[in-house]
């Protein structure tokens, strides 16, 4: 069997940080602590008007791509709440496909 | 969405909920579940039936249960033990509350007047439904004041579309009207989404789920950003036209040259449905594109390649944000904004911009609450006479000229003051707020209805009533108030804390006892039945059961007779047309036309001013972290903004010896504030932008520091009463100071 995991399509993310607090909830995490952190490069100039800034969430090593919701028929927290749903969950072959599908600015992570 | 909206599962209840506030938002409506264990709201999860939302949630709601379960929450009741500014209280029962209030209502209105007392309502939250029906129904004052400086807050944008279409509020079209969303037959996909001055991913502008925007993007829709910073949205924008701040209407009238001189206009609308094309014409002749790039610092080659874009594409939207309302000249910009929409065919299109009917879907009721009033009384509302341009559109006082009555006692003395969720001597609304501060000393006694305890309660309060959050009471949500609303949904109550009470709650137990007749209800459903059967012919019950009630919505109505009251086809104007030039604001003294004025502190309009405070300020922009000032409580919110942020060019930073993280005084002739730095790009060397809301929970709560309300106090830098001509916008947005590094600085008033 394929193993999961998380793709970010970071032309859309939108610096939310839902993500973040979603999976602090679901973790139970205190202030200080993240199971997903949201890093940010950027803003700088890329040539005259163009701009290179994103914003891209990284798993920690306390992400669990939340086992139990996804025993559940849950979605991971974080995909859930994402406000520009760029945060995808599923079989790392599926994920990869979606990649070369989208050709830009996508990532995926095995936490 | 199923029918069941409340379950219980493994020791924990679930109740379906559309949100609202307070916190958090202007009435988007998000769609969650409730997580209730032991009495205790524990958790907050996205519903993914919600139409609009899908189980989106932003960290507002996301941190819920850290604000509904804050050791610091207000949740009896209280007396003031103390002097006003001293942090002393009493717990009393609601009843001793309602005595108390009760009697110096009546007190005040034998002695001096029911017009001697003032309601004051703030931004944004339900309490934006219920502070007019409180004042005029179960107060029974004619005062009624949002005490925003020049009402610069969407009062200015909904009075300028009844004026030019007579219409309720223009809004992006994002299919929200449809249970099928984007997939909806006849909804076309905006080619083009025109923002100006708006940020709508943070702001969530009046029920406008602003993520929207991505969701077309992800479709297909391309950006032109309207903005003085370079805010993250712009980056992805096809064109991102960075104006100086407050020059906005030379842009858009320079836009509208293009347009026209070079026939880029929908002919049929214009003739059809347009009235004053050729006056509108000849205006924007004054506007040739070259002038207005220096006028506005936007390169003019951009400017016409923005304009053309719009004008050619096919259906193209526009979403106008707060910068048009906190503009002195903003009558003016909106005017022509509208004028933009029309002329290129865009209006009551699909992917269009939609606009409201004429009748407002729920919420009449809170507006014809005024009739509970004598017109002797209603002829006392402050500022009305004076400003009918403002009065004729909104049910309120002028907010300049209530703290001139506050300051002067004229043309009376202002005695008793209740304040509706508002926290404005912080700085979130009032321009001046050391002025209204000072004022507000005049007032004998003083209500304040709210969730935490604030620096605006600290100060004034005699009493405190507790306000139930969201999770806590029964209610609707509506976008943008009923008029355009995409959705009604319901708010369905899933816990008690303490003793708190919601605002509908409270006006009807004071209404009863003050002004029975106009106060039937024996519940809150009761309440809610009255204003939504007549209207849908359903409920609350139902509304409960069908989570929320999507209107559906028809295009073009202009053409059906469906915007008239007399049934004809056309606008609900003057002329029954499009207003390019505006019969009712030549019959109030203004140019019918629309025209750039410079702001009233400005490079150009104060050049010698600008010597000494060499930096155009812009103010406002929002966070995901708090609404306006709410939120600084919430640990986890508070981890991700800290502290105050102003945003400035590298180069600029250099020269003034500022690095990323200082602490610096943003100073100018009126007032100063103290913000951290963040040094950017994304900003124009000349301008610096500041963040408002700012107080601090965790400071000394008796004066003089109410909660260090004073440190970074943004709004005392903007002047009281530098209003348009119309008595609409203020100087929020553009105005002069200087910034240096923070050494030790008194703040207090």
């Amino acid at each position: 069997m394929s193993r999961n995991g998380l793709m970010i399509d970071y032309e859309y993310c939108t610096g939310c940080h839902s993500c973040e607090v979603a999976c602090k909830n679901e973790l139970k995490l205190p202030v200080g602590k993240w199971g997903i952190k949201l890093a940010e490069i950027g803003p700088w100039q890329v040539v005259d008007d163009h701009y290179e800034w994103n914003y891209i969430p990284v798993p920690t090593e306390l992400c669990n791509m939340c086992e139990e919701r996804v025993a559940n028929g849950n979605p991971p927290s974080c995909v859930l709440h994402c406000l520009a749903k760029c945060i995808e969950f599923g079989p790392l072959e599926e994920l990869a496909k979606k990649m070369e599908a989208k050709g830009k600015k996508v990532m995926m992570y095995l936490p | 969405m199923k029918k069941e909206w409340q379950q219980q599962e493994d020791g924990v209840y679930k109740v379906r909920t559309c949100g609202w506030s307070p916190p958090g938002d202007h009435p988007v409506g998000c769609g969650m579940h409730l997580h209730i264990k032991d009495g205790k709201l524990v958790k907050v999860e996205g519903d993914p039936e919600h139409p609009i939302t899908e189980g989106r949630l932003c960290i507002r709601c996301l941190s819920l249960p850290e604000y509904v379960n804050h050791p610091s929450r207000i949740i009896h009741p209280m007396k003031r033990a103390g002097k006003k500014g001293e942090d002393k209280w009493q717990r009393i029962s609601w009843d001793e509350a309602w005595d108390i209030i009760v009697d110096k209502i009546n007190y005040y209105k034998e002695n001096y007047g029911a017009e001697s007392i003032v309601v004051f309502g703030g931004t944004g939250r339900e309490a934006c439904l219920y502070y007019y029906p409180l004042g005029f129904a179960a107060i029974g004052t004619p005062n009624v004041c949002y005490p925003q400086s020049g009402w610069s807050c969407y009062g200015p944008r909904c009075a300028i579309t009844d004026y030019i279409l007579g219409a309720g509020y223009p809004e992006i079209d994002y299919a929200g009207y449809f249970p099928d969303r984007y997939d909806h037959e006849g909804w076309h996909l905006p080619e083009y989404i025109l923002l100006w001055g708006k940020e709508p991913l943070k702001s969530n502008p009046d029920g406008f789920f602003g993520h929207s925007i991505i969701d077309m993007m992800k479709r297909g829709s391309k950006l032109i950003m309207v903005d003085p910073r370079m805010n993250w949205l712009a980056t992805r924008a096809t064109y991102h036209l960075q104006l100086r701040p407050g020059s906005d209407t030379a842009l858009a009238l320079g836009m509208l040259n293009v347009i026209i001189n070079e026939d880029l206009y929908d002919h049929d609308f214009v003739e059809n449905w347009c009235y004053g094309f050729e006056e509108l014409s000849e205006r924007v002749q004054e506007y040739p594109t070259d002038k207005v790039a220096d006028i506005t610092w936007v390169k003019e080659e951009l400017i016409k390649e923005a304009a053309r874009a719009y004008a050619k594409a096919g259906n193209s939207t526009m979403g106008w944000g707060l910068a048009i309302d906190q503009n002195p000249n903003g009558v003016q910009l909106g005017h022509a904004l509208l004028s933009i929409v029309a002329i290129t065919g865009n209006l009551d299109v699909p992917g269009g911009v939609t606009i409201g009917p004429p009748a407002s879907l729920v919420g009449k009721w809170r507006v014809e609450t005024r009739a509970e009033l004598s017109e002797e009384l209603w002829d006392k509302r402050i500022g009305a006479k004076e400003w009918p341009a403002l009065s004729t559109a909104l049910a309120t006082t002028h907010p300049d000229e209530t703290l001139d009555t506050l300051e002067t006692g004229k043309p009376y003395k202002l005695r008793m003051g209740w304040f509706n969720s508002t926290n404005f001597i912080t700085p979130t609304c009032s321009a001046a707020p050391d002025r209204w501060y000072r004022a507000l000393k005049n007032l004998e006694f003083c209500v304040v209805q709210d969730v935490f305890m604030t620096p605006t309660a600290m100060a004034f309060a005699d009493i405190f009533l507790p306000l139930s959050s969201f999770a806590e009471h029964d209610g609707i949500v509506i976008t943008h108030y009923g008029r355009n609303s995409v959705f009604l949904g319901a708010m369905n109550k899933a816990i008690q804390v303490g003793e708190c009470k919601s605002d509908v709650e409270m006006m009807i137990e004071l209404g009863k006892r003050t002004n029975p007749k106009a106060w039937p209800f024996n519940s809150v459903e009761e309440f809610f039945d009255f204003q939504l059967k007549p209207e849908l012919g359903f409920g609350f019950a139902e509304l409960k059961e069908k989570g929320l009630y999507q209107p559906d919505y028809e295009y073009e109505k202009f053409k059906k007779g469906k915007l008239r009251a007399d049934g004809e086809p056309g606008f609900n104007t003057v002329t029954g047309l499009v207003e390019l030039c505006s019969t009712l604001f030549e019959s109030w003294g203004e140019d019918p036309l629309p025209y750039f004025k410079e702001p009233p502190y400005s490079p150009y309009s104060t050049p010698d001013l600008y010597k000494e405070f060499p930096l155009v300020l812009t103010t406002g922009a929002r966070n995901y972290a708090s609404f306006h000032s709410e939120h600084k409580h919430v640990a986890s919110l508070r981890e991700i903004a800290p502290d105050p942020i102003m945003e400035i060019h590298p180069d600029t930073a250099k020269k003034l010896g500022i690095s990323e993280g200082d602490w610096v005084v943003i100073e100018n002739p009126f007032g100063k504030a103290k913000e951290r730095a963040h040094v950017t790009p994304a900003i124009d060397p000349r301008v610096v932008h500041a963040e408002h809301g700012w107080w601090y929970p965790e400071k000394p709560a008796d004066e003089p520091s109410l909660y260090g309300v004073w440190e970074s106090n943004i709004n005392t830098l903007i002047p009281h009463k530098h209003i348009g001509k119309l008595g609409f916008g203020a100087p929020f947005k553009s105005i002069l100071c200087k910034v240096y590094k923070a050494e030790d600085q008194n703040f207090y008033k």
